[in-house]
């Protein structure tokens, strides 16, 4: 039966590599002392099953690869061997190459073979073994199918005396007798002199023994193979008979086997060219677990009751069934409110895919380094929208290496300052409000706000003297171009990098905030919208449009005074609210909207939006409700317009556009 | 048709032994770890049970101890499926009370060739 191995290859690649995250997280946990006997088996586990995959499917360098890696870590879980710090560096860095190892196979791109052979022969050197790559496992599993040189012509003299717990094992003899007869011709007697009588025989037992002759030049091996299963639950014995009897055809089994073997290595190298597109199709996929399509399909049933149960209102309405029309809404609305909610759990992932890559990070960074420091993880479960999460790694990459580098003292310094030798980075993950914050907390030396204050002056981003709020001063770290580090390190970078991490976070409409205590550490803390699909949003109007600012940025609403207005030469206007002056955004004038209502600030309402740090007051006529809104692209059903980042369909079936209040910020000081 | 259990945590290797015997007629039940078998198994009457070793919450030799244990699958044939390296494996599995074992890696062919023997 040809069956096309390749269907399964997409599977095992996804399996693999949580198996090869599976690997690191309990090497890491092996190297902070932290593992138990269960941790060491769940590595081993990990290596055996990629190793028994990559055979079958046909990856036999892979196969070769972790088969040494499984022989080291076995012999770790049967306590035969200890492994230290330098050996967990050997696995880990295994892993790593068996990671580029099963890339090349699923995109089909090269194998750097020089890795492979560094990282087989570091493995080897701890074995204490010499044999190379290409012999270890591959020679094995053809020792079991090559069969063995002793081969009688006469044939054999066979005796099979199944013991009495034979059945018990799943074992038939019949079973037995009839794969002999395939080798060559057989005859045989049976035994049967120790049934006992009716009465006292007992059906689940064996009572009977075989005295067969096989002949033909049939190898023993052959022979072996077929009793391979049952030697222990019986008395065998093989035999040279010792007269000629017809030829037999030779065991046919090695030869097909083989061939079948060469069948499937022909396979594989032909259908390579299709594995890009297939790995790039995948990488657009998504897992979702069972209980969240159970709950969709729960949810689109109900859905389909209420509207069954409306339409058969509507057939016969009459005023008498208000009552009831009206419950039946109120279900159609409360059943469309979960059904979205569901829809949007499925493309919510745990942040735990983000996190899991940073102790191994932090452990390489530390080592580098020369410091001492523990990663401390919390709510790892905290799920968000698949695209944040994609897009949120790097940035945090960036903070975390940032935090180790700039923040973590050297451990000869920390034991001056009185803290412990080792430090900490701690991640949080966690709901606030309808978002979701995400801290980096480090117990280092803390942001010295007078360096970066200097800095500032010295790069020409703040003026000598100017008055700063700690924000405004820690908001300097995310000017493009700033650096604070002395010396230039390839670890955190060169100053470029947090600018991009701010705009990377503001493009996915979160914000970053900085807390630092010198000497006590910084909290770097991010946070995000949960989606990207749907934004709670404060519904506005001018004139007769409607607009939407997202609710996120909104900090107050105020009814204006005609008193606290400032109009500023050449610098708009501002309003004074309690002790800050806000710039003013007319939105009416922005849009040119004609029908604009208030002209007259008193006649309006003010929102006071926050944005790079900095408030602004968005002039509106008036304020209508708050509403969650779903985000349809501007841009791909019109164009791109400044100050506009989507529009939505309202409940009267009218379009209102979603304001940009970055963008806006950006126009207006643009126009001053 | 015969009825088979097929038990491995590695989804790939589920997949592929389920969709070859599934392919020779056979009708397959698979289970991910040795306890949701031993769930399986009593809801069920396999005729032939092929379990791996090596699997989180409960490993096939325990799987294959419990399932002896049942009335219902005294004689029933279970097969382990297990690698070169692990050779002391096939004897613990025996004693556990498995029939017999399949050698990783295998091709469908082979995996066939040796449930055919044992149930036809």
């Amino acid at each position: 039966m040809a069956i096309d191995m390749e269907q399964f290859h997409q599977v095992f690649f996804e399996e693999s590599f949580e198996g090869l995250d599976v690997m690191e997280t309990g090497l890491l946990n092996l190297d902070n002392g932290e593992a138990d006997d269960e941790e060491i088996n769940t590595i081993f586990r990990a290596a055996h099953s990629i190793k028994g995959g990559s055979g079958t499917f046909g990856f036999q360098n892979i196969a070769d690869f972790t088969h040494i890696m499984e022989t080291l870590l076995d012999e770790v879980r049967d306590g035969i061997r200890e492994l230290n710090h330098a050996g967990i560096n050997v696995l880990l860095k295994s892993v790593d190459c068996l990671r580029m190892m099963m890339n090349a196979a699923s995109e089909g791109s090269d194998v750097d073979d020089d890795e492979v052979k560094v990282n087989f022969d570091a493995l080897q050197n701890i074995l204490g073994s010499e044999s190379g790559p290409s012999t270890a496992a591959s020679t094995a599993v053809v020792a079991s199918d090559t069969p063995a040189a002793v081969s009688a012509g006469a044939g054999w003299k066979i005796s099979f005396a199944p013991h009495k717990n034979f059945m018990q094992f799943g074992n038939d003899p019949v079973r037995v007798i009839r794969e002999l007869a395939t080798l060559g011709a057989l005859n045989g007697r049976v035994d049967t002199s120790k049934v006992p009588d009716f009465a006292s025989l007992n059906p689940e037992d064996m009572y009977l023994s075989w005295e067969m002759e096989l002949a033909g030049n049939v190898n023993k091996a052959a022979i072996d193979d077929v009793f391979a299963w049952v030697e222990d639950e019986s008395d065998i014995s093989v035999s040279e008979a010792k007269n000629t009897a017809a030829e037999a055809p030779n065991s046919a089994d090695a030869p097909q086997e083989a061939a079948s073997q060469t069948a499937v290595a022909k396979k594989s190298p032909a259908a390579s060219t299709e594995k890009k597109e297939k790995a790039a199709a995948a990488s657009s996929s998504i897992r979702v677990g069972i209980d969240k399509i159970d709950d969709l399909i729960n949810m689109v049933g109900e859905l389909v009751i209420t509207q069954s149960m409306l339409s058969m209102l509507g057939e016969d309405f009459n005023m008498s069934r208000l009552e009831k029309l009206q419950e039946g809404l109120i279900q159609l609305s409360r059943h469309t409110r979960e059904l979205q909610e569901s829809v949007m759990q499925i493309r919510m992932v745990p942040i735990s895919f983000t996190f899991s890559r940073f102790p191994r990070m932090v452990r390489d960074l530390s080592e580098k380094l020369g410091k001492r420091m523990e990663l401390v993880m919390h709510g790892e479960n905290t799920e968000l929208d698949k695209t944040v999460i994609e897009k949120i790694g790097d940035p945090l990459v960036h903070l975390v290496r940032n935090s180790i580098d700039h923040g973590i003292e050297m451990p000869a310094d920390r034991i001056a300052a009185g803290k412990p030798e080792m430090g900490t980075i701690q991640l949080n993950a966690f709901h606030r409000g309808g978002n979701i914050v995400i801290e980096i907390t480090d117990d280092g030396k803390g942001i010295d706000k007078e360096v970066i204050f200097n800095k500032g002056v010295e790069k020409g981003l703040v003026e000598p003297g100017a008055k700063l709020s700690d924000q405004q001063i820690y908001d300097l770290l995310f000017n493009p171009g700033f650096s604070t580090a002395t010396e230039i390190t390839d670890v955190s970078g060169r100053g470029v990098g947090m600018d991009v991490v701010k705009k990377n976070i503001m493009s996915l409409g979160g914000a970053i905030e900085t807390h630092s205590v010198k000497g006590q550490g910084s909290i770097f803390s991010i946070r995000l919208p949960l989606t990207l699909a749907i934004l709670d949003g404060q519904s506005v109007s001018v004139g007769s449009d409607n607009y939407i600012i997202p609710l996120v940025s909104i900090v107050e609403s105020v009814q204006p005074k005609k008193e606290s207005l400032n109009m500023v030469a050449g610098k708009g206007e501002t309003y004074k609210l309690r002790d800050e002056y806000l710039p003013i955004i007319r939105v009416g004038d922005l849009f040119q909207i004609p029908d604009a209502k208030a002209q007259k600030l008193e006649d309006g309402l003010l929102v006071v939006v926050e944005a790079d740090g900095k408030r602004f007051g968005v002039f509106v006529d008036d304020l209508l409700g708050q509403q969650q809104v779903v985000i349809k692209s501007l841009e791909s059903n019109y164009k791109r317009i400044d100050g506009i980042s989507g529009a939505t369909i309202l409940g009267d079936g009218s379009v209102a556009l979603i304001l940009d209040i970055l963008g806006l910020v950006r126009m207006t000081s643009k126009q001053v | 048709m015969a009825l088979i259990l097929t038990v491995d945590d590695s989804a790939s290797m589920r997949q592929m032994v389920a969709f070859t015997l599934k392919g020779a007629g056979y009708d397959v039940v698979e289970a991910e770890d040795g306890q949701k078998a031993l769930d399986a198994s009593k809801g069920n009457k396999f005729d032939l049970v092929i379990t791996d070793v090596n699997m989180p919450v409960m490993d096939g030799i325990t799987f294959i101890k419990h399932l002896r244990t049942e009335a219902n699958y005294k004689f029933t044939p279970i097969l382990m499926l297990t690698t070169e390296s692990s050779a002391d494996k096939k004897a613990e599995g025996k004693t556990a009370g498995a029939t017999g074992w399949i050698v990783k890696p295998f091709n469908p062919d082979q995996l066939l060739a040796v449930v055919k023997k044992v149930i036809g």
